[in-house]
């Protein structure tokens, strides 16, 4: 038995409850390739809630709600706590936005986004399963269809 | 009521359909003469059409307006390699109002969002096609007096069709019992029924239409395109059972109406044209005073 599994950090956020495998679009959605901090990223970690889970986590940065919203297009599931002094200091729910904008790419090979340089646009038509609606062609995609730009 | 422009079905309240047929009403029979004199409308069309275009054309110089088109998408800035977003960023300069149709989905609604001026989608691939719809449900009314509580059958293309598709949406706002009778292979796709149960529309599937037609109110018809048959001897199956023809007719309803978005191919004998039950070329027609009202509605010239 190791002592951890993941280091606890000092402050930052942790992505908890990503579903299994889902951990790369998480980092690819909030664009952490580009942090300049420490992010660790664990895979297949034990969860009663979800089997298996993966979690992120981001030292001495407090990510907005408002940014991390878009992460529930690949990652429905997921919790958010901000680190403060090792302590959970604050849970942040999130939630799917209004408009999703420059996220995710439309699936219909035949949509002006696919065609001609349109940056997307999606509404969200249900949230459990998510499906979103492309605001050009009209198309609905469901959660499992949906693929990043 | 004000309108920004009309790029589909969906973005249209139940409201609003009845108020633009009450001003194309209005129109035809002369209580209303918009003056769209000193306007000009661009016809962008990046595929061909006629009825379309022409209807659009027809309805902006009857009511003085000017229209300015190209001659063909081949001739045009696009062949050349210019966005759609650039095209109309010009085109907007030189016209108060842009139709436009064009083969990739979504594009009405880009150009839409590339200008200030209003923008009416007149086909946006296998999207939408509002004005079509607009023009339909008018035809409807015409025929029968009213939109509500109306048995309607649609036969054909039930799974590619665009224009039954919106027509279908359209439908579920006023109540209307729909008959959707098609090949097997072609049926309305299940999105478009799961849709129908959520609203509490009652609708069947059919493969016969002779079991039904004599309870219709109104019969509306599309092509049957060969090319989406994985095979021709499957088409050659399904393509006779659909050709609606006068001994289908013998035991209709009186107020009984067929509808075709045309061109038809085989889909109804001509035959049929000289009995009353046909209904397609007035439908045609009424794309004159639908289109007109929504010209005059986006330039601000009907309140």
């Amino acid at each position: 038995m190791r002592a951890y599994k993941v280091y606890a950090i000092k402050n930052g956020t942790v992505i908890d409850h990503i579903p299994q495998g889902r951990a790369f679009k998480v980092i690819d959605v909030l664009d952490l390739e580009e942090e300049k901090g420490i992010v660790t990223c664990g895979m297949n970690f034990e969860s009663k809630r979800l089997g298996k889970k993966d979690v992120v986590k981001i030292e001495n940065k407090e990510l907005e709600p408002k940014e991390v919203n878009a992460i529930t297009i690949v990652a429905p599931t997921a919790t958010l706590n901000i680190i403060r002094n090792f302590k959970v200091a604050k849970k942040i729910k999130v939630k799917v936005p209004k408009v999703i904008e420059e996220i995710v790419e439309c699936n219909n090979p035949n949509c002006i986004t696919r065609n001609e340089k349109v940056p997307t646009k999606f509404y969200p038509i249900s949230g459990h399963p998510l499906e979103i609606k492309c605001h050009y062609c009209e198309r609905t995609i469901s959660y499992e269809e949906i693929t990043l730009l | 009521m004000k309108f920004q422009g009309i790029i589909s079905i969906n973005d249209l309240s139940k409201k609003e359909i009845l108020y633009i047929l009450d001003v194309a009403k209005k129109i035809e029979t002369g209580k209303t003469k918009p003056d769209l004199s000193g306007k000009v409308l661009s016809t962008l069309f990046f595929e061909p059409s006629t009825r379309t275009r022409f209807s659009f054309e027809s309805a902006m110089n009857r009511l003085g307006g000017r229209v300015i088109s190209m001659a063909e998408p081949k001739a045009s800035s696009l062949a050349k390699g210019e966005s759609l977003h650039d095209t109309v960023k010009v085109i907007e300069r030189y016209a108060d109002i842009i139709v436009i149709r064009h083969p990739q989905e979504g594009s009405a609604r880009w150009a839409a969002d590339s200008t200030k001026k209003p923008v009416i989608n007149a086909g946006d691939g296998a999207n939408q096609h509002p004005t079509q719809t607009l023009l339909d449900l008018y035809t409807i009314k015409k025929a029968q007096g009213k939109l509500n509580n109306l048995k309607v059958a649609m036969i054909g293309d039930l799974k590619y069709g665009r224009t039954v598709h919106s027509l279908t949406s359209a439908l579920s706002l006023f109540n209307c019992q729909l008959f959707f009778v098609s090949p097997e292979s072609l049926k309305m796709p299940e999105h478009i029924l799961e849709d129908l149960k959520k609203k509490k529309i009652k609708y069947s599937e059919h493969e016969d239409p002779s079991k039904i037609i004599n309870k219709l109110d109104i019969l509306y018809a599309t092509r049957i395109q060969k090319e989406r048959f994985p095979d021709e001897a499957e088409y050659e199956k399904v393509k006779h059972a659909y050709v609606i023809d006068v001994s289908l007719l013998k035991n209709v309803k009186k107020n009984f109406r067929i509808m075709h978005p045309l061109p038809r191919v085989s889909e109804i004998s001509t035959n049929v044209d000289g009995t009353p039950y046909a209904f397609y070329f007035e439908q045609a027609g009424f794309g004159i005073p639908v289109r007109q009202a929504l010209l005059s509605l986006l330039l601000g010239k009907v309140k």
